[in-house]
């Protein structure tokens, strides 16, 4: 019985997705060979990409550097522009789940902000800020916000009137039923909206970086696109998504472990 | 002046198109450590009736009195056990009690508060239980918890919704001992709601009966005055218990089968056939 499903993992997380994985090289290998020959194959991407590869922490010069260099150059502007989104987006949220009158003033212009693109955020940032960087810092939290904020109202609002009743019965002060009762009942749907975020936030990086010619993943392929080096815009594309996938397990790990707190 | 006093409450809930009346016209009256209980059918309106006196509703008519002064919101002064428990299920047995201490005595120590949850957790008998997260617990010892919760804020009336009704059988027996050996102990006044009446008798001093719901209203109030302790396996066969027992569910029933006769459709003869000559 337990060999039968130590077997079926192997089979279900390993083998199956290296199939996977193997037949969709196959299917670019052999598009790149026949219809599209614009596409680098996958044997030219590995041999033009090895150098950045094999070096990741490699500096030879501003644009031209290790990829993992670049992804922490990358990671460090979106911790900034998310930081700033869930110290904003947290409070809001709570505020937003909490009281009636706020939630019916606020909720129309936070449905409207939502869905506005990176690509609109960032000329604004400019504009505001005169300088790419901190540019990209507010539109990475303008965008990032949304789903802690929503989340966290969501939370606040699904708290089960018996936490309530005790709030009340015990006559908690503010700051108590906030910090014992409120936040920690909110808590699961809080981290589900920290993990949405972070990964919007690392969808944007991209965006911002292309725009603003700042070093890191989106900036090098930016760079790489107008050097005529396609091979590098695979690279950095299988880069940023296997950052943005360890990115979401992880805070997906963090998650798990609040709701078991909690539970 | 009675300890708790309610006159004329009652409480509907819902808009005034779909209202339904759940309380009407309710008076009950609780001396200073007295132990009442009141029984009745599930869904009569007992949860709401609690509700009110712990502030978490307000009555739509009538007036609510503890200690002389009118309610008009929850209060530590009234400590409330709900039958789902009702604790936090981050916090530890411990700090779910000390939450409660912390708040009812916010000028004491630290050593003061913590020796306080201590005491009610050894009087609750989870002395030993304090570190334990409730989901850790089994209901028994969850609601024990919440006893020793309510209990430790020194409330002036302790208020119970259906504490045991979540508990199987045997847990709730010992629960019911459990209740008797606190309440003897520090004699606070309490209100049990409750769907047993054998449970009321083991435990009230005095039981009032809680009519068959919409617009339940209470019955007479039925004195039980058997000396205590009372041991359950004597009880069941002391002529006054079935005397009080067989009062109570002869009221109960007889309120049910009033309510089902007011709810039915009258019953439609059929039209006694008339034969009309035509024309």
């Amino acid at each position: 019985m337990l060999k039968l499903s130590v077997t079926e993992k192997w089979v279900s997380y390993v083998l199956l997705p290296a199939l996977g994985i193997l037949g969709v090289i196959g299917l670019w290998a052999l598009a790149s060979a026949t219809v599209v020959s614009a596409l680098p194959s996958p044997w030219k991407t590995w041999e033009i990409s090895k150098p950045y590869i094999v070096e990741p922490f490699q500096k030879r010069g501003e644009l031209d550097q290790g990829i993992l260099r670049f992804t922490w150059y990358s990671l460090g502007r979106v911790a900034k522009g998310y930081a700033i989104a869930l110290v904003i987006g947290t409070p809001l949220g709570l505020v937003l789940g909490s009281s009636r009158l706020f939630a019916s003033s606020f909720d129309p212009i936070i449905q409207i902000l939502r869905p506005v693109s990176p690509l609109a955020w960032l000329p604004l940032g400019l504009v505001l800020f005169g300088k790419p960087e901190p540019a990209g810092t507010f539109t990475i939290a303008m965008c990032s916000m949304w789903p802690t904020v929503l989340n966290t109202a969501l939370g606040v609002r699904s708290i089960p009137n018996d936490y309530v009743n005790v709030v009340k019965v015990l006559e908690l002060s503010r700051s108590r039923a906030l910090f014992k009762v409120y936040i920690p009942a909110a808590l699961p749907y809080m981290f589900t909206g920290f993990r949405l975020s972070l990964g919007i936030a690392w969808l944007v990086i991209v965006a911002a970086e292309m725009l603003t010619g700042a070093p890191g993943v989106g900036g090098f392929l930016w760079q790489e696109y107008n050097s005529l080096i396609y091979e590098h815009i695979i690279l950095c594309i299988l880069t940023i998504g296997l950052v943005g996938y360890a990115l979401d397990r992880l805070m997906m790990l963090v998650e798990r472990r609040f709701k078991a707190a909690s539970a | 002046m009675s300890f708790v006093s309610l006159s004329g409450v009652s409480k509907s809930y819902g808009t005034t198109a779909r209202r339904s009346e759940v309380l009407c016209d309710v008076n009950l009256e609780i001396e200073r450590g007295e132990f009442v209980a009141i029984v009745g059918f599930s869904g009569a309106g007992k949860t709401t009736l609690i509700s009110l006196i712990a502030g978490l509703a307000a009555p739509d008519a009538g007036s609510i009195r503890v200690a002389d002064k009118p309610v008009t919101g929850p209060s530590t002064q009234r400590g409330v056990v709900f039958q789902n428990y009702s604790l936090l299920p981050w916090l530890t047995a411990r700090e779910n009690v000390a939450l409660a201490v912390g708040q009812a005595f916010p000028k004491a120590s630290a050593e003061e508060q913590a020796e306080r949850v201590t005491r009610y957790l050894v009087l609750v008998g989870l002395g030993s239980a304090g570190g334990k997260k409730p989901s850790e617990l089994s209901g028994g010892m969850r609601q024990r918890v919440a006893v020793a919760r309510a209990l430790a804020m020194d409330p002036e009336v302790l208020l119970l919704d259906e504490p045991l009704g979540a508990l199987d059988a045997l847990t709730r027996a010992s629960l019911q001992g459990e209740i008797a050996r606190i309440w003897q102990a520090d004699r606070k006044t309490v209100l049990l709601i409750t769907n047993d009446v054998e449970e009321a008798i083991l435990l009230a001093d005095r039981i009032i009966p809680l009519s068959h719901g919409p617009a339940a209203t209470l019955g007479p109030a039925v004195s039980v005055d058997l000396e205590r302790p009372r041991d359950r396996r004597e009880l069941s066969r002391d002529p006054r218990f079935k005397a009080i027992r067989g009062e109570l569910v002869a009221w109960l029933l007889a309120s049910g089968k009033q309510r089902k006769a007011a709810s039915l459709p009258p019953v439609a003869l059929p039209a006694p056939h008339v034969v009309e000559a035509s024309a």
